[in-house]
């Protein structure tokens, strides 16, 4: 009997010897006397269009019921609830995907890469929250995006951050988006939805390295509020820019500001600016001197970005999976490395030319060299804008709202007697001894 | 107060101005994108020609049970006795005793059909895509075993990260509407629908 069997596959070692052209044919398919039916194979087809539809519909549903609460109601519960709507449906349901943050990196690869294919629903994702944004501020932010979202509700305890950190932090963001596109645009990896803190929550993962990470990062959530959305969030920057602009926006008080400081720890997230008050400027001719010297600059550190960042095109190459192989490929034909793995074994028994790979591998390096200029550049100018904004002596008389960074959350409403006058909670005149209360002090 | 007021207004210009251009540039890049606009939606699946049967597919996917699943081309299937697919290399006997099978999770089912003929079916809820049944089928028989992402299980990821671990490049993203690669009979269907 064994030996019937080392027979049997010692045919079938030469059959596999012979050619996989003639894999198919080893055996003859037989005919059944039976009435036995070969079953089909079935192909359960993805949840589709339909789904996707809602997606959308429910995205814009959520966008404009958000912008209407927030800023025509003010009702913080409303937005609260909407936020745990959001969590449920685009996070638990949804499984956190396609999210708007995500799409920046399709948008990316559809504008740079060709040959890619993107599905309507993800252009809707990534339009919509920003077009809003460009209307009403980041209501986006405020109860819509699943990462927001789960951030928001865990947040028992937040503590302040010092602004110099938080300033200091709040370049991360442009870093995160430049590479994110980069990364995207040479097809190399996608690491924003890579790194994403929250998505193993949203799918239960089982995978224990994911899920460590996901809960280090929830844990820091408890006591940093929206810490993903203030100092990483990629989409945040583009939502910022269109939130500055806005034609709308939530602001403090319904009414007039009565500078009474309540206000001034009304924002987790120190979006809350103070008015400036008792520092005189500088004289005219030492400020304009000033400001055009950093407007000189800004060229300088462009250009200087964009060299030092194209000179590393060789270490970010190597994100690309082909750049990876071609280098391993290249290590083992000069004898360097001990061991093939499983992509040099796969890439050898495919039978491509190594110089196809090389010159493939070329290719995407020379991608990273123009895309390092682009990116240096890009950070220059944001770093450049950044050193201004923080030496021009900004002008305010009362609380604003910082609309770059302000999620429209609507957590600051009761923190103002005026929108306790609006409610009917307290008089006017309580509020306008406030003032006078307040101006003695 | 006149001058402040001037300010303002020269300020809400430049505002406008900066929103207009912000509407036309999220408009030019929706414009682009569109253009590139895939009509259908696109799911991942992977080429079972290009499948090297490496394992990963077992242990890469986001979900805790694999959305790749083995799936049999019953039509291309020499139905034997004793199945390359079925069948670890060294079993001593050809039965369905657990320790002769290839499947770790014996998620193929073999029954009996007519002398000397035995139909091979994968049990999906128990397969787990470690393509160790492909493996055998490929080397011994006619290679009617082969992967493919099941689109009931699958999140379809914006970036799949089994795509991302292949090392011979075998998936892809493809039309919904035909959202396998299949092999035998129902591939030539599939070819033709592709063409026409």
């Amino acid at each position: 009997m064994k030996r019937s069997l080392s027979w049997f596959f010692t045919l079938l070692f030469l059959a596999a010897a012979i050619g996989p052209h003639l894999a198919q044919d080893r055996f003859p398919r037989p005919e059944f006397e039976s009435a036995y039916q070969r079953p089909l194979t079935t192909t359960p087809g993805p949840a589709g269009r339909i789904l996707e539809l809602l997606d959308v519909v429910l995205l814009a549903t959520a966008l404009g019921l958000t912008s209407f609460f927030a800023l025509k109601k003010r009702s913080r519960r409303a937005i609260f609830w909407l936020t745990v709507f959001s969590a449920l449906y685009f996070g638990f349901y949804r499984n956190g995907c396609v999210c708007a943050v995500g799409s920046i990196q399709n948008v990316s690869a559809a504008l740079f890469y060709p040959g890619y294919v993107m599905p309507l629903g993800v252009v809707a994702f990534f339009v919509l929250p920003l077009i809003f944004a460009l209307f009403f501020g980041r209501t986006f932010c405020a109860a819509v995006c699943p990462l927001g979202a789960m951030q928001d509700l865990v947040m028992l305890k937040p503590v302040k951050v010092p602004s110099w950190l938080s300033e200091v932090l709040s370049v991360v963001p442009y870093l995160y988006l430049g590479f994110g596109v980069l990364f995207a645009a040479t097809g190399a990896s996608f690491i924003i939805c890579k790194y994403d803190p929250f998505i193993s929550i949203y799918r239960m993962s089982d995978n224990f390295g994911a899920m460590l990470y996901s809960a280090g990062f929830v844990g820091l959530c408890v006591f940093v509020g929206r810490p993903y959305c203030r100092f990483l969030c990629p989409y945040g920057v583009l939502l910022g820019w269109l939130s500055t602009l806005s034609r709308k926006h939530v602001t403090i008080t319904p009414d007039e500001c009565v500078v009474c400081r309540l206000c001034e720890d009304g924002c987790d997230f120190g979006h809350i600016q103070k008015p400036v008050v008792g520092k005189i400027p500088e004289p005219r001719a030492q400020s304009t001197k000033r400001l055009s010297r950093l407007v000189l600059l800004i060229p300088v550190m462009m250009v200087a970005g964009g060299w030092a960042l194209s000179q590393m095109d060789v270490i970010f190459a190597r994100v690309h999976p082909q750049v990876q192989l071609a280098e391993e490929i290249v290590l083992e034909d000069a004898g360097l490395l001990s061991e093939t793995t499983l992509e040099t074994r796969t890439f050898r028994t495919a039978g491509t030319p190594t110089q196809e790979l090389l010159d493939e591998a070329l290719a995407i390096q020379k991608k990273f060299y123009f895309g390092g200029w682009l990116l240096g550049g890009f950070l220059g100018l944001v770093f450049g804008i950044k050193l201004i904004r923080l030496a021009v002596l900004p002008q305010r008389a009362e609380y604003e709202i910082d609309n770059t960074g302000c999620f429209s959350c609507s957590r600051c409403f009761m923190s103002c007697p005026n929108e306790h006058v609006r409610l009917g909670h307290i008089d006017k005149d309580w509020v306008l001894n406030l003032e006078e209360h307040a101006s003695k002090r | 107060m006149n001058d402040k007021k001037e300010k303002r207004t020269r300020r809400d210009f430049l505002r406008d101005g900066l929103r207009a251009i912000a509407t036309l540039l999220l408009g030019g890049i929706v414009g682009v994108v569109v253009r590139k606009l895939h009509a259908r939606d696109t799911v991942w699946q992977l080429d079972p020609n290009i499948c090297v049967q490496c394992e990963k597919c077992a242990t890469e996917c986001v979900l805790s049970l694999s959305a790749v699943k083995a799936v049999h081309a019953h039509d291309m299937c020499g139905h034997c006795k004793l199945c390359g697919g079925y069948h670890r290399p060294d079993a001593k006997v050809q039965d369905t005793a657990a320790e002769n099978q290839i499947c770790p999770t014996k998620a193929i089912k073999r029954t009996f059909i007519e002398d000397p003929y035995y139909s091979y079916r994968i049990e999906e809820e128990k397969c787990i895509g470690c393509a160790k049944c492909v493996k055998g089928c490929n080397a011994f028989g006619n290679s009617s075993l082969y992967l493919q992402v099941r689109h009931d299980r699958c999140l379809n990821c914006n970036q799949c990260s089994i795509a991302e671990a292949c090392p011979s490049g075998a998936f892809r993203q493809i039309p919904a509407e035909q959202a396998y690669i299949l092999k035998g009979q129902q591939a030539n269907t599939w070819r033709s629908r592709d063409t026409a």
